[in-house]
C-alpha cells in the first residue's frame, strides 16, 4: 500500500511519532466531512452491532453509524464539527470502551486497494482454472485429433490472457529481484508459468499431445491465494499498529498571553510555558515554574514510588503528573528532549540485532538456483540423449511446474494467517512478519517489573494492622484525593466495609498530602516528612491524628493479572526467566520471590537493560523481552523478539514486535506455544510438499510426467498443506 | 460432436456470469467486513421494513 505510514521497527520509534502528529493536525484542518473513526475493541457479536449502531443513530448529530466487526471499528457520519471526543462518552454510555482513531492516518488502510486487486486477480485465475480444467479433463479422458486440438486452442484462449493479467504480481516481483541482482522465490514461479504457457502454445500449434495450460493457470491461482493470505495478515497487523499509533496523539496545553491553547507536542519550543494537569503526561523536558505535585516516573525509570515536584524540579517528557497542576518552562523540545536521547539508544540497540532471515527466505536461497539447475540439467540430458529440442523443452517445463514452490508460496502464509488469526482473537497483535518465527526460537525471557509484571497500581498491604477507627479517618482523608496511593487505600478500605469518619475542612496540599479536622484534632495523611515521620524502605503513606505518633500505611504494587501463571508456565517450558527493574532493591526482591524468579536485578538503568540483553545474546541466547516503559525501549529493540502491553508508552509499543491488547499477561505463554506449533506446521508443510516432489520429480525428469500427473501432484500438495495449516486455528 | 459448438460457448458464458458477479460484489465492498456480515444476518432489526 502506497502512502501509508510505515509503523515498522524504525531506527527511532519516537521520531516517527512527531511527524505523524503533524500529519494528524494537518488532516484535521483539511477535512471536516470525513467520517469519525472509533476503535471498539469490545465489540464481538450481532447484539453489539445493533446496540452500537442504533444507539449512535439516535443522537441528533449523527447521520449514520456502521460497525466493522472484522476490524472492530465504527465509522460515524456526523454533522460537521463533531469529533471523536464528543462521541466517545456516548459509546461509553452504551457500555463499550472506544478509542479515537485518526481518519487521516487510517484512510489509506481503510480502502485496501492492494488487497482488492489481489482478490480480483485471484477471481480471474480461479474462473480460468475451472474452465481450463474442465477442458483438460476431456483431453485426459481420451479426446483425439481435431477435438483435442480444439480443446487445447480454447484452453490457450482462456489461459494466455489470464496469465498475462493474473500473474503480474509474480512477474513484477521477479523482475525487481533480477534488477537487484537476486534470485527470489518469484523467479522460478514466473519461469515455470511462462515456460509452461510457451511450450504448451508451441505444442498446440504442432498438434502435440500434452499441453500444460491447466497447470500454468492452477499454479497462478494457488500462489495468488498464498500471496493474498500473506497480504491480509500483514494488512491487519499494520492497520492495528496504526491504530495504536493513533491512540495517543501527543498534545500539550501551551500558556500564551491570551490564555491556553492546545498544540501538538511537535510545535513546542524552548522557553514555552506549558500547563500539565493532574493525570496528564509531561509533554517535554522542562523545569517546574509554579505549583507543587507528585510525579510518577514509572514509565521512564521503573521506580514505583512517586517523587515530589515543586518549583525548580526538572521533569522529563513522559513522566506522569499525579496530584496538582504544574506550570512547566520547556528546556528541551523535539530532537534534544530526553525522549530523543532514548531514541538514539534504541537505534544503537537495533543495529546490534541484525537482520533476521525467515525460514522461507533461507530455503529460497538454495531452492531457486537448485530448481533452475535441475530443469537445465534435464533439458541438457534429453538433448544429449534424444537430440529433440521440442521434447527436451517439454520435459524441462514439466520439471519446473512440478518443483514450483507451492509449499513456500502457500504453506507459509497459510500457517502464518492461521496462527496470527488465532492470536488476534486472544488479544495478541503480531506487528512483524517474522515475529512468530523468532519467538519460536526463544530460550530466555526478560521481564520488566513496573507496568509489566505489575500493573503499576499500588495495593495496601498492612490495613489489617491498624484499628478500624484509624482506617476510617485515613479513608475520609484519602477519599478526597486523586493520588494513586490515596485511591488504592480508599478502594481497599471501602471493600473491607469501613465507612469514612467525620472529617471536616478537607484540604489537599499538592505534593504533600491531605489535611483536615476530625473533631478537636487536626489530621494529616501524606508524605512521611510532612506528617513528621521517618521514611522507611517501603512505598508508604503516613497518617497523624492530633499528637499521636504517625502511623504507616504500606503499599505494594499490584500484580498484573496472569503474571504468576505466565512466569510459572514459561519456567515449566524450560525457559530461563529474568527480571530487570529500575526500581529499588526491596520491592524487586519481594516481587521476584513472590513469582519465583531466580535471576533478578534492581536499580538497572535503561542502557544497562539493553547491555544485559546484548550480553545474553552474545552468550548465544535468544531473548524475549517483555516491557512497557521508555526505559525498556532500547532493550525491546535489541532483543531477539519483544512483547509490550497495550498500556505501554507508544515508543515502547513501536519498538516491540508483539502487542498484548488486553490487561492480562496470560497470552504471553500461549503466544510462545502457538509460535512453536506454527513453526512445526511450516516444517511439516515443507516436508509434505517435498514428499510430493520426491514422487513426481523423477517422473518428470525421465519424461513420464503427463499434465494429469502434474495437476494431481500440484493440487493435492496445495490442499494438504492448507488443511495442515488450518489445524492451527483450533 | 457438433453439440460442442453450443456447449462450450454456453459453459464459458455461464462461467463469465459468475466472474462478473464476483467483480460486482468486490466493487460493492462486500469483502470488507466478512465477520460483521456473518453476524448481521442474526439481527432482526430490519426484518419488518428495509433500512431507511
Amino acid at each position: 500500500m502506497d502512502g501509508t505510514v510505515t509503523p515498522s521497527v524504525s531506527a527511532c520509534p519516537a521520531c516517527a511519532v512527531a511527524p505523524a502528529a503533524a500529519d494528524v493536525a494537518a488532516a484535521a484542518r483539511a477535512d471536516d466531512s470525513a467520517p469519525v473513526l472509533l476503535s471498539v475493541p469490545g465489540a464481538h457479536c450481532a447484539l453489539c452491532i445493533s446496540t452500537l449502531e442504533k444507539g449512535l443513530e439516535k443522537l441528533p448529530q449523527v447521520r449514520s453509524a456502521r460497525v466493522n466487526l472484522t476490524l472492530k471499528r465504527i465509522s460515524v457520519e456526523a454533522a460537521p464539527g463533531v469529533t471523536a471526543a464528543d462521541l466517545i462518552p456516548e459509546v461509553a454510555r452504551l457500555g463499550y470502551t472506544a478509542h479515537e482513531l485518526d481518519s487521516g492516518m487510517l484512510r489509506a488502510s481503510g480502502t485496501d486497494t492492494t488487497g482488492r486487486d489481489l482478490m480480483m486477480r485471484m477471481g480471474v485465475a480461479g474462473f480460468a482454472m475451472m474452465n481450463v480444467m474442465l477442458l483438460s479433463i476431456a483431453v485426459w479422458s481420451g479426446a483425439q485429433d481435431a477435438t483435442r486440438d480444439l480443446f487445447h486452442w480454447i484452453s490457450a484462449a482462456i489461459a494466455l490472457p489470464t496469465i498475462a493479467f493474473a500473474a503480474q504480481p509474480f512477474f513484477r516481483s521477479a523482475l525487481a529481484g533480477f534488477r537487484a541482482g537476486q534470485l527470489n522465490m518469484d523467479a522460478p514461479i514466473s519461469l515455470a508459468i511462462l515456460l509452461a504457457a510457451g511450450t504448451s502454445l508451441y505444442e498446440t500449434w504442432n498438434s502435440g499431445e500434452h499441453a500444460y495450460f491447466d497447470a500454468a493457470v492452477a499454479l497462478t491461482f494457488f500462489l495468488l491465494i498464498g500471496r493474498f493470505l500473506d497480504h491480509r495478515t500483514r494488512a491487519v497487523a499494520r492497520s492495528a499498529a496504526q491504530e495504536l499509533a493513533a491512540l495517543e496523539v501527543p498534545r500539550a496545553l501551551r500558556l500564551t498571553g491570551a490564555g491556553e491553547a492546545v498544540v501538538p507536542v511537535a510545535e513546542l519550543a524552548v522557553g514555552d510555558l506549558v500547563r500539565v494537569l493532574p493525570g496528564a503526561r509531561v509533554p517535554a523536558d522542562g523545569v517546574v515554574e509554579d505549583g507543587t505535585s507528585e510525579i510518577d516516573r514509572g514509565l521512564l525509570t521503573g521506580e514505583s514510588l512517586p517523587a515530589f515536584a515543586g518549583p525548580g524540579t526538572a521533569l522529563a517528557a513522559g513522566e506522569m503528573n499525579l496530584t496538582g497542576p504544574l506550570v512547566l518552562r520547556v528546556t528541551a523540545a523535539g530532537r534534544d528532549s530526553s525522549l530523543h536521547r532514548m531514541a538514539d539508544l534504541v537505534a544503537v540497540a537495533e543495529a546490534g540485532r541484525g537482520r533476521y532471515t525467515s525460514i522461507a527466505d533461507r530455503i529460497v536461497k538454495y531452492y531457486a538456483p537448485g530448481v533452475h539447475i535441475l530443469a537445465g540439467l534435464s533439458w541438457a540430458g534429453w538433448m544429449l540423449y534424444a537430440g529433440d529440442m521440442r521434447q527436451a523443452t517439454n520435459i524441462a517445463a514439466a520439471v519446473l511446474i512440478i518443483t514450483c514452490p507451492c509449499a513456500l508460496g502457500l504453506a507459509v502464509p497459510a500457517v502464518m494467517t492461521a496462527a496470527s488469526g488465532r492470536l488476534f482473537r486472544r488479544g495478541v497483535l503480531i506487528k512483524d512478519g517474522t515475529a512468530l518465527e523468532r519467538l519460536a526460537e526463544v530460550d530466555t525471557v526478560v521481564f520488566d517489573k513496573t507496568g509489566t509484571l505489575t500493573e503499576g497500581r499500588p495495593e495496601p498491604t498492612n490495613l489489617g494492622e491498624h484499628p478500624r477507627e484509624t482506617v476510617a479517618v485515613a479513608l475520609a482523608l484519602a477519599a478526597g484525593s486523586s493520588h494513586p496511593l490515596a485511591r488504592a487505600l480508599a478502594e481497599a478500605a471501602t471493600s473491607m466495609g469501613i465507612g469514612p469518619a467525620a472529617v471536616t475542612g478537607l484540604r489537599e496540599v499538592p505534593g504533600y498530602g491531605v489535611e483536615g479536622r476530625c473533631g478537636e484534632r487536626s489530621v494529616r495523611f501524606g508524605r512521611a516528612a510532612w506528617v513528621g515521620a521517618e521514611a522507611g524502605a517501603d512505598t508508604a503513606a503516613w497518617l497523624r491524628i492530633g499528637q499521636e505518633p504517625p502511623r504507616e500505611f504500606t503499599f505494594a504494587d499490584r500484580l498484573r493479572d496472569g503474571a504468576a501463571e505466565t512466569v510459572q508456565a514459561l519456567v515449566a517450558r524450560g525457559l530461563r526467566v529474568e527480571l530487570l527493574s529500575g526500581d529499588a532493591e526491596a520491592p524487586v526482591a519481594a516481587l521476584a520471590q513472590r513469582l519465583g524468579i531466580e535471576h533478578w536485578r534492581a536499580g538497572v538503568l535503561p542502557a544497562e537493560k539493553a547491555d544485559r540483553v546484548a550480553r545474553l545474546t552474545a552468550e548465544g541466547r535468544k531473548v524475549l523481552m517483555v516491557g512497557d516503559g521508555l526505559n525498556d525501549t532500547a532493550a525491546l529493540a535489541g532483543a531477539h523478539v519483544s512483547i509490550s502491553p497495550a498500556t505501554a508508552l507508544d515508543a515502547a509499543r513501536t519498538a516491540s514486535d508483539i502487542v498484548l491488547m488486553g490487561g492480562t499477561l496470560t497470552p504471553v505463554a500461549e503466544t510462545v506455544e502457538t509460535s512453536r506449533r506454527a513453526i512445526r506446521r511450516i516444517r511439516e508443510n515443507i516436508g509434505i510438499s517435498n514428499v510430493y516432489n520426491l514422487i513426481a520429480v523423477p517422473l518428470a525428469v525421465v519424461g513420464l510426467c503427463t499434465p494429469l500427473i502434474a495437476a494431481l501432484a500440484m493440487s493435492s500438495s496445495s490442499i494438504t498443506v492448507t488443511l495442515n495449516a488450518l489445524r492451527l486455528r483450533r | 460432436m457438433e453439440v460442442l459448438a453450443f456447449l462450450i460457448p454456453v459453459s464459458l458464458f455461464l462461467g463469465g456470469i459468475g466472474l462478473a458477479a464476483f467483480f460486482w460484489s468486490l466493487r460493492g465492498k462486500q469483502y470488507d467486513d466478512p465477520e460483521g456480515d456473518a453476524r448481521r444476518i442474526l439481527s432482526d432489526d430490519w426484518d419488518d421494513h428495509p433500512k431507511p
